[in-house]
């Protein structure tokens, strides 16, 4: 997902007779479905595992630009180029309003830029693919964001407070753009023998990375136990890649477009779709920084931070100016 | 990066089109309050959802501490008569 594999840094799950009376009142609350908001008493271990989980969510917002930024000036048409403008514009908004939050919690928007920037902090794995063709843009809007959107509703109804409003408003934006990349996937199916093809090597590429996107089964992990009683992480990993399969396959068919997996199969006896396995192999090596565009999107994040840096001085500069006319006519 | 001073918070308040008051919507970072109003347009008004902005500096803001809930807002649970319902109107007399 946007946030892969967040660990809690708890060993093993408490009962309600371990916990304090405190973190016992804290987690009758969440039973009852009631928001914790910022300044209210939280365990220390839900703070650290929001502030995790929020801020990779954020980064994966703001690096989730640039394989998308890489086709704006080569966009086939004018409207295709506002659009996707209007898209990256978003996802640099989604992660704005994701910072929002991760600060309610007391860490500082500059110690979060620093972790991205120094590449301490972990965004999610898709974002270290290449976009070779138009037809990835597609293919983006399409899987990408459906997959994103698959986690997103239901933290929605996450148990901290400007998380939650942060994903409703995320979520109502996040419809458009999948809506676009299948509307552009259409375009190309129904286009050319060339254009079908083109759309077709794009969903044989991002199709299994969009799986990954989930992160590993996590039906025995104990940071997910964790977070799913904090209400943090709504559903597991399996059963949201389960939903986006069977969501998905359907769409594929319709435009015509084979999912690049000879073992997928409708499975009668369970009502969904049985699917190959994955290379979680890759997964783990792009995680490590080894996939193909991990240096290159760290390097553009880097420069573009540094080559903004007179930007902010002037900002300053001009700010520090009014301020002090605003005093001597005070004066 | 450089070890200048973060910008302060601004938190956002917006006016949507049907005459509500503003509403908070969110907070951001900028240097000034005019690149505040600007910052929001970008980060919060991009979808018509609104027409006036308010900015303050999120460390202007006084609230009440969690931990205040119960003196604060305790003593208006007893108080069922503020309600319309509390009263019982005969039913002849229709809507009142």
């Amino acid at each position: 997902m946007y946030a892969q594999m967040v660990k809690t840094g708890v060993e093993h799950i408490r009962s309600k007779d371990e916990m304090s009376p405190e973190e016992r009142a804290f987690q009758d609350r969440i039973d009852a479905d009631i928001k914790i908001e910022p300044k209210e008493w939280m365990p220390e271990a839900y703070r650290k595992t929001l502030i995790r989980q929020i801020s990779q969510h954020a980064h994966s917002e703001i690096i989730g630009m640039q394989p998308e930024g890489n086709w704006i000036t080569r966009a086939p048409t004018l409207e295709r180029k506002a659009i996707l403008l209007a898209k990256v514009q978003d996802e640099a908004g989604h992660g704005l309003y994701l910072y929002c939050a991760a600060e309610t919690l007391g860490v500082s928007r500059d110690e979060l830029l620093e972790q991205l920037n120094s590449g301490k902090a972990k965004y999610s794995s898709i974002f270290n693919y290449p976009t070779l063709t138009w037809a990835d843009i597609g293919a983006i809007g399409w899987l990408v964001d459906g997959a994103a959107i698959m986690n997103q509703v239901p933290l929605q109804r996450c148990s901290y407070g400007p998380y939650s409003r942060a994903m409703i408003r995320i979520c109502k934006e996040e419809s458009f753009h999948q809506r676009q990349g299948y509307d552009a996937m259409t375009k190309l199916a129904r286009g050319t023998p060339e254009q079908k093809q083109m759309a077709q090597d794009a969903l044989n590429r991002w199709w299994w990375p969009s799986l990954m996107m989930f992160g590993p089964s996590d039906a025995d992990s104990v940071h997910s136990a964790q977070s799913m009683r904090w209400k943090i992480k709504i559903n597991s990993n399996d059963e949201l890649r389960q939903k986006f399969v069977d969501q998905t396959v359907p769409q594929a068919e319709y435009l015509g477009l084979t999912v690049p997996d000879p073992d997928l199969k409708w499975n009668a006896e369970r009502g969904h779709y049985d699917f190959g396995a994955i290379d979680w192999d890759e997964f783990y090596q792009v995680i490590a920084g080894n996939g193909p565009c991990n240096r290159q999107r760290l390097r553009t994040r880097v420069k573009a931070y540094e080559e903004g840096q007179w930007v902010r001085d002037a900002a300053d500069a001009y700010a520090a100016k009014k301020a002090a006319r605003a005093q001597v006519k005070a004066a | 990066m450089t070890d200048k001073k973060e910008w302060p918070l601004w938190e956002v308040f917006i006016r949507s089109q049907h005459g509500l008051a503003h509403r908070h919507v969110g907070s951001l970072h900028a240097p000034d309050a005019e690149m505040a109003i600007m910052n929001a347009r970008d980060v919060y008004t991009r979808r018509n959802e609104g027409v006036s902005i308010w900015v303050v500096k999120a460390s202007d803001i006084a609230a009440s501490s969690p931990g205040d809930k119960g003196p604060l807002f305790d003593p208006a649970n007893s108080k069922v008569y503020r309600h319309p319902t509390f009263y019982e109107i005969p039913e002849e007399l229709g809507h009142m």
